[in-house]
């Protein structure tokens, strides 16, 4: 017996991305260079100094001991953000709780105070903080927000078909959350959780105020002590191994699985879980915390502020030369790392491939060493190779780059993939040249993320404290580090004016995130 | 009006080759559909021709000018080719009005013109103001064809414009394009999967399959003769019947004698016979038969019947019916299958 049939031809496509024009490549490695000095500098301590010089400086009770505080820093504090940012993000995106937008804007909030004005803060009033158990409780109250935001994008971007299905066959609603909601927020929990602990190793300002000493607090002090010596490349070699450690855990712990909405159509809104006879309770540790971590730093400054005799302590001279000098920094740093990001991003977005995940990685890499080990790289590269930069501005931008790239990278990179290649090539077919095509039509598509990402580069650099102190030109006064010249010095209230104007400086950029990770949560 | 023509072109994508030794021809102010299946490299022949992309070998000319070929590649901005995407491409930060004018040069910016464009694409002038995004599908797709012929352009190339939209909305937009195109008297190349869609687009139909032009021709002429069984299930419904040839008058298959309309053997031994649906008539066994039904499903519109031939090797026959005569038939009753017209018969594979 025969049946009709009908022979479907055989498919044919394409299986790789268009060639990269060679002038992109061209600048893209030569900027991967430039970001891979910090890596280099690493490297070439052990190399130069040599190992026999660098082991009794590595293993040694000091090292140890710093080795201790800051892998239980970050063991222990990770999990806690990570307690705090996906519960934070569930009880307001997922369940009744009354007054939901207000406190989703309280959860952000502390990511406008930065750490080290917090911990100004508890140190003000509570002047026996200090150790471990401070270094926790005002890192995690700073930078529980950085998992909160991506666990909220995640949650507003879940398909609640899921976890009805899951209710269906037989799921509580807590084996829902454990078995369903948690499972696809892993990537949302693994990079914020990356984030944070990177944060951890680079943060200086914040553990010194409590003599809570890390790696990076002890590598300052040494370099102050002894310039760029041995002993603080030893300790940068030490502290640059744990971030690349991380970076890879981080990497390798991703997994292949798929975890974006996988049905056609739009989602529809999830129904709320009632948290009934708990509404009082979690909004009791709701309000504890935040109070523990915007309302206690912010109390202090305008405690501080009144101190200061009102006028008085607004009246200081350099305060008009510091908030000057802070917008101009920092706004040459956003524009410069969006500058960078842009071919970058337009690699990876345009032409993807091994060659452009290679050359895209590199800024991950830059990026996740600490400013501190940025800021020795510079401060030797321009001493040995280019004297004439040492200490300038033009020094201060590059490390601010290279520290913040990755934040003006991922909105560029998703905004030029979200451009279509249709529309350029519909303006070619229009009678428009390819470079004309792309500024008429990509461009203005790419303004909303071109903002982005210099507002997130912006906030960074402007509450910058490590580097700008190691690489910023004598004379030069910013408000992190005028603030951390009058708080070390303890004089409060001569601080308070610099903490409110960071805190009042970063508002507009933490408002975009927090608006950003509430558009890509529902797209 | 310019003749598009193409010789021996091909194009590999690192090792796939997607395209082999295409020519075609487009006469000037005609229409043509290039049809073929997802993969088959239709749309890579439309991006070559667009300048989007170069082919690796062959000729693409525009009337007496050569648009690529050995030596020479005059970029996609410089061809005078109108080109409409797949989901119309509309500049979303610019409104219907600023989308329609992109393309013509500054000083030409004649509101007129637009106004000109809008109205060959059945665009109400009120929309002039809006973005895309305040657009239906249908919309979209005919603001992207005032867009294309806005300019002018010596040939519009339309990569599956209907594609993303519902049944009703296509028919009507398709219409409402050709219309358009039928007025700007503009050369025109359709690419579609939609043989449907290719046969009832314009003048000249070209079927594509992984990567090489099989078989071109007026619709009429295609549908009716393919070159091959599988293109003629491609481009329809197909019936393709084991045949044997025995005397010069037709050939013998399961449902007996049935004259031949085309012969594409070659002089060979006859093998299999393509015959149409709408060829074949059904009625109750009575007293003779050549066939027995194996199953009725009810479709709604219609109700589709699989019937087995009589003889020593059946063949099984899906048949439409109008839904009202499903009824009439059920599993294991006899039929009498009569055949109007002839078929095409073909060698063995």
């Amino acid at each position: 017996m025969s049946v009709t049939s009908v022979q479907t031809p055989r498919r044919a496509g394409r299986d790789a991305g268009p060639r990269p024009p060679v002038a992109l490549v061209v600048v893209c490695a030569a900027l991967a260079i430039v970001l891979l000095v910090p890596l280099g500098y690493v490297v070439s301590v052990v190399a130069d100094v040599g190992w026999a010089t660098l082991e009794p400086l590595i293993f040694r009770p000091r090292v140890g001991e710093l080795l201790v505080n800051t892998v239980l820093l970050v063991v222990l504090g990770v999990p806690l953000t990570v307690l705090l940012g996906v519960g934070g993000a569930w009880l307001v995106e997922r369940t009744t709780l009354p007054a939901r937008r207000f406190w989703a804007v309280v959860l952000v909030a502390p990511l406008a105070i930065p750490a080290f004005v917090s911990s100004y803060g508890w140190a003000s009033v509570v002047p026996s903080i200090h150790g471990l158990s401070g270094g926790l409780l005002v890192s995690v109250l700073a930078y529980y927000p950085l998992v909160y935001l991506p666990a909220m994008a995640a949650i507003r971007g879940l398909d609640p078909a899921l976890e009805e299905s899951a209710r269906s066959l037989g799921s509580s609603s807590w084996a829902v959350f454990g078995r369903v909601v948690l499972p696809q927020l892993r990537l949302a929990v693994l990079g914020g959780g990356l984030i944070v602990a990177l944060h951890l190793l680079a943060e200086y300002g914040a553990f010194a105020f409590i003599r809570f000493d890390t790696f990076t607090t002890a590598i300052v002090v040494q370099y102050q002590s002894t310039f760029a010596g041995p002993a603080a490349g030893a300790l940068g070699v030490v502290l640059s191994a744990l971030c690349l450690t991380l970076l890879i855990a981080e990497a390798g712990a991703r997994g292949r699985a798929r975890y974006a909405r996988i049905g056609s159509g739009a989602p529809r809104a999830a129904v709320p879980q009632r948290l009934g006879a708990f509404t009082p309770l979690v909004l009791l540790a709701l309000a504890a915390l935040g109070v523990a971590a915007v309302a206690v730093p912010l109390a202090s400054v305008v405690r501080w502020l009144g101190r200061g005799g009102g006028g008085g302590a607004w009246s200081q001279p350099e305060l008009p030369a510091a908030l000057t000098q802070t917008v101009l920094l920092a706004g040459g740093g956003a524009v410069a790392a969006v500058l960078v990001a842009l071919p970058l991003a337009w690699l990876t977005a345009r032409h993807p491939g091994p060659l452009a995940r290679l050359l895209e990685g590199t800024s991950y890499v830059a990026a996740s060493l600490p400013a501190i080990i940025v800021a020795l790289a510079l401060v030797t590269v321009t001493l040995r190779v280019l004297p004439g930069l040492y200490q300038t501005a033009f020094t201060v931008v590059l490390a601010y780059v290279m520290i913040f790239l990755p934040r003006a990278l991922v909105p560029l990179r998703s905004g030029i993939a979200q451009a279509p290649v249709a529309l350029e090539e519909t303006a070619r077919s229009l009678g428009y040249t390819p470079l004309v095509a792309r500024l008429r039509v990509t461009l203005p598509l790419l303004v909303p993320s071109l903002a982005a990402g210099a507002a997130l580069v912006g906030l960074g650099a402007a509450n910058e404290l490590t580097a700008t102190l190691l690489l910023a030109p004598t004379g030069t006064r910013t408000l992190a580090t005028q603030f951390w010249s009058q708080a070390s010095a303890i004089d409060y209230p001569a601080a308070a004016p610099y903490a409110l104007l960071l805190i009042l400086l970063s508002v507009p950029a933490v408002a975009l995130m927090f608006a950003q990770s509430r558009r890509w949560g529902v797209r | 009006m310019t003749t598009l023509s193409l010789a021996g072109v091909a194009k590999s994508f690192g090792r796939v080759e997607v395209l082999r030794d295409v020519s075609l021809t487009v006469p000037a102010g005609t229409r043509t559909a290039v049809v073929g299946a997802s993969g088959s490299g239709k749309s890579t022949l439309l991006r070559l021709i667009a300048g989007f992309e170069r082919a690796d070998e062959g000729s693409i000319t525009l009337g007496s000018t050569t648009l690529a070929g050995p030596g020479r590649f005059v970029a996609a901005h410089r061809r005078g080719i109108g080109y409409v995407a797949q989901d119309g491409a509309l500049f979303p930060h610019l409104t219907v009005e600023q989308n329609v004018r992109f393309g013509l040069p500054r000083r030409h910016r004649d509101p007129a013109r637009v106004r000109e464009v809008m109205e060959l694409a059945s665009l109400d002038p009120a929309l002039a103001g809006r973005y895309p995004h305040q657009l239906s599908g249908g919309q979209q797709q005919r603001v992207a064809l005032a867009r294309a012929l806005a300019p002018r352009p010596a040939v519009v190339l339309l990569d599956e414009p209907f594609s993303a939209l519902d049944t009703g909305l296509r028919d009507q937009t398709r219409q409402a394009v050709i219309d358009a195109l039928e007025a700007s008297d503009v050369t025109t190349v359709l690419v579609t999967h939609d043989h449907d869609e290719a046969l009832s687009f314009g003048r000249q139909i070209a079927v594509i399959a992984a990567g090489r032009l099989v078989q071109s021709g007026p619709p009429s002429a295609v549908f009716d003769n393919p070159v091959s069984t599988e293109i003629a299930a491609f481009l329809g419904a197909a019936i393709v019947l084991p045949a044997s040839t025995s005397g010069a008058d037709g050939v013998e298959c399961a449902l007996g004698r049935v004259p031949v309309r085309h012969d594409r053997t070659g002089g060979g031994p006859a093998a299999r016979l393509l015959l149409r649906p709408a060829q074949l008539g059904l009625s109750p066994a009575n007293g003779t038969h050549n066939a027995v039904v194996e199953d009725v499903r009810p479709r709604g519109s219609h109700a589709e019947l699989l019937l087995r031939t009589a003889g020593a090797a059946p063949v099984l026959i899906p048949l439409r019916v109008p839904a009202h005569e499903g009824p009439s038939y059920h599993a294991g009753m006899t039929v009498s299958v009569t055949v109007t017209g002839g078929g095409v018969l073909y060698p063995a594979d």
